[in-house]
């Protein structure tokens, strides 16, 4: 499903990038899977489909198998799906090849930090991601690295530990795939995704 | 092929069996959640069809000046029987696509010998060869017998010759191991055209994203798809049989590590620790698998053995260690690490121990893999902000660039250390290159749609 990115109407970002596409798009995408009554997308612009095939070297791919339709989800799954709501703004920007949490993002740290402080049965997953330069799996590691760095402040800031899990998908899941430094600016990130 | 391939969903479970996933608590939730997004994605997906499974161009994008002249002349066939290959035509670009051969056009042959009697050297010394290859194609059984000669023109006389059972599904393969067996009586080295490799491509972005794990013929024929997802697939790792790949896959949106057998499709989890789950590389015994885990807060390596399914973990530091790969005779292992402060390359034993540092010079040394005879390795290195592929020898310290990119990455070395193959980016695209690492030809690999990258040679090919 490919969009293209239209004017931004819908995301206040404390600091540079001002207003990434990839939130924008995210939006997009939730109002569209809203109107095909699959309600609760995530507001990223990759969300988790699931589907992998492994196959004999030999065999001949076959066409999908049909899946049976499952019941929906409610059409809203939280405050973070709110663009009015604080807890909207769930992306944390980093510099080149830094894992430190730079000053104006602290806030947007500590604002979901304390709605899981309150909402205890409510769980993240910490999506750490870095731009493409350097080497893959040590961009796996730096993109761990940077979903530590956020978990960290998290539990100090009463966060459970179990309410929190790490995933770093490196350079492999960019929100921009373009090769400049517009783009990996905007892939330097990690996304509190509930 | 298969035009009409359309994204199969599965594997759709929480459960895999093997491996510790850590993260019980979400498990039920997830599913829930996975269901209901399954659901989606099949609306979304069914009537898309996904693009056709494309091919593996190979260019030839440079050669030595003192490329030698062969003639492989079309190979004589049988009465009434129609081979599905020009088994000299595949030699011949097999050949060519060494950087140390020029082939005669079939259009400048006086003759077309297909039996040593037909040969009349002189008709090849005059078109200035070095050397002939003539052959022939018979019914055999259900398939085919392949047997073919190699003249020394200059010399005067016949200096190899062979002949192969083939089936028929398999001229073309059969046509590699002639080619790799002419390279070899010519060159002394060993050939590469029997080999294949592996490679991740990707086409589409978000939802609509397909990544899949390929195996392609040497010289880019017969792409296979491994496996695919619409999550990242990454980390491409050869058994040293040719026969079982590892990988990292972020399918249900967790890392984890699979071995999959390549005949059967048939695959293990064998890692989905919380947090990393990477840099699989196998060990040359086969039994043992090398990966990153950050199960315990920071990115180290362990050795996991996949029969015992015992994790040793040899390297223990806060830095960031990543990227194993093993030393020839499985003794040592090089990695990175920025426990210096930048990433670097550094050298173990492979059962643990201090660990010296390797790459010298520059503040980005990364991603190290070990030639065939264990003397070099291959590597990336930053230039003024420029990601190249470099070999290192370890031996006399010295660091050679091989690449001339902005972001040139994952490089691996053919079976016989001739060549490099790495990825790169050619006008915003990613495709894949070779370079020869002593004189020889260069190649560049590309598919009519998507990104390739993560190209990684297989071991011979028995």
């Amino acid at each position: 499903m490919r969009m293209t990115p239209v004017k931004p109407t819908l995301t206040r970002s404390p600091g540079p990038p001002p207003c990434p596409p990839a939130v924008r798009l995210g939006a997009l995408l939730a109002l569209a899977l809203l109107l095909a009554g699959c309600a609760g997308a995530p507001q990223e612009p990759e969300p988790p489909v699931a589907g992998t095939s492994a196959r004999p070297l030999s065999a001949v791919p076959s066409a999908a198998t049909p899946v049976a339709a499952e019941p929906q989800r409610p059409s809203y799954r939280g405050p973070w799906e709110d663009p009015s709501n604080p807890l909207y703004q769930r992306t944390i920007y980093f510099d080149y090849d830094s894992v430190e949490l730079k000053p104006q993002y602290l806030d947007v740290i500590r604002t979901h930090s304390a709605y899981l402080g309150t909402t205890k049965g409510q769980r993240v997953t910490l999506e750490g991601n870095t731009d493409e330069r350097g080497t893959r799996e040590y961009n796996l590691a730096l993109g761990d690295q940077r979903a530590e760095s956020v978990r960290k402040l998290m539990l100090a800031e009463g966060v459970g530990p179990d309410q929190m899990a790490t995933l770093s998908y490196g350079e492999e899941k960019p929100a921009d795939p373009g090769h400049g430094e517009a783009a990996w600016q905007r892939n330097r990130r990690v996304i509190i995704q509930y | 092929m298969n035009a009409n391939e359309r994204k199969s969903i599965s594997r759709t479970g929480c459960h895999d069996r093997g491996g510790h996933h850590g993260q019980g608590p979400l498990t039920t939730a997830r599913c829930l959640a996975l269901s209901a997004v399954l659901a989606c994605a099949a609306l979304g997906i069914l009537g898309l069809p996904t693009p056709a499974q494309a091919r593996l161009t190979i260019e030839v994008t440079g050669g030595v000046e003192a490329a030698q002249p062969i003639a492989v002349v079309p190979f004589g066939v049988s009465e009434g029987l129609i081979p599905k290959e020009d088994v000299a035509a595949v030699i011949g670009a097999d050949l060519v696509r060494t950087g140390k051969f020029r082939a005669l056009p079939t259009r400048d042959m006086m003759a077309m010998p297909s039996t040593a009697a037909e040969v009349d050297l002189r008709d090849w010394s005059l078109l200035n060869m070095n050397s002939l290859v003539i052959g022939r194609v018979e019914q055999e059984g259900s398939g085919y017998r392949v047997s073919y000669s190699l003249f020394d023109v200059f010399g005067g006389k016949e200096i190899g010759s062979g002949s192969l059972s083939s089936t028929a599904g398999g001229l073309r393969s059969t046509a590699h191991r002639i080619a790799d067996e002419v390279f070899e009586k010519l060159t002394g080295q060993p050939g590469v055209a029997a080999t294949r490799i592996a490679y991740i491509t990707s086409d589409g972005r978000g939802s609509g994203q397909t990544v899949t794990l390929r195996v392609a013929d040497a010289d880019g024929s017969n792409p296979q798809t491994i496996v695919s997802s619409n999550d990242p697939i990454m980390s491409p790792a050869w058994a040293p049989d040719g026969r079982r790949l590892a990988y990292v896959s972020f399918e249900n949106r967790r890392a984890a590590v699979y071995v999959q057998d390549l005949a059967s499709g048939r695959r293990d989890l064998v890692a989905a620790y919380p947090g990393i789950n990477g840099s699989p590389a196998f060990a040359p015994d086969g039994q043992r698998l090398a990966m990153t885990l950050s199960k315990d807060g920071n990115a180290n390596i362990y050795v996991l053995n996949l029969q015992t399914r015992e994790l040793t973990q040899v390297t223990d530091h806060f830095a960031i260690d990543t990227e194993p790969a093993w030393s020839p005779d499985g003794t040592q292992l090089v990695f990175t690490s920025d426990r210096g402060g930048s990433p670097q390359i550094y050298r173990m034993s492979a059962a643990g121990g201090p660990a010296e540092r390797i790459s010298a010079e520059g503040d980005y040394n990364a991603r190290a893999s070990y030639a065939p005879d264990g003397k070099s390795i291959t590597m990336v290195s930053r230039i003024n902000g420029q990601f190249r592929v470099a070999v290192h020898d370890l031996e006399r310290g010295f660091t050679k660039l091989l690449s001339q990119g902005d972001l040139d990455e994952s490089p691996s070395f053919a079976p016989n250390g001739s060549m490099v193959i790495y990825a790169t980016i050619q006008n915003g695209r990613g495709v894949l290159a070779t370079a020869a690492v002593e004189g020889g030809g260069s190649q560049r690999l590309s598919q009519d749609a998507g990104e390739v990258r993560e190209p990684t040679w297989s071991p011979m090919i028995k």
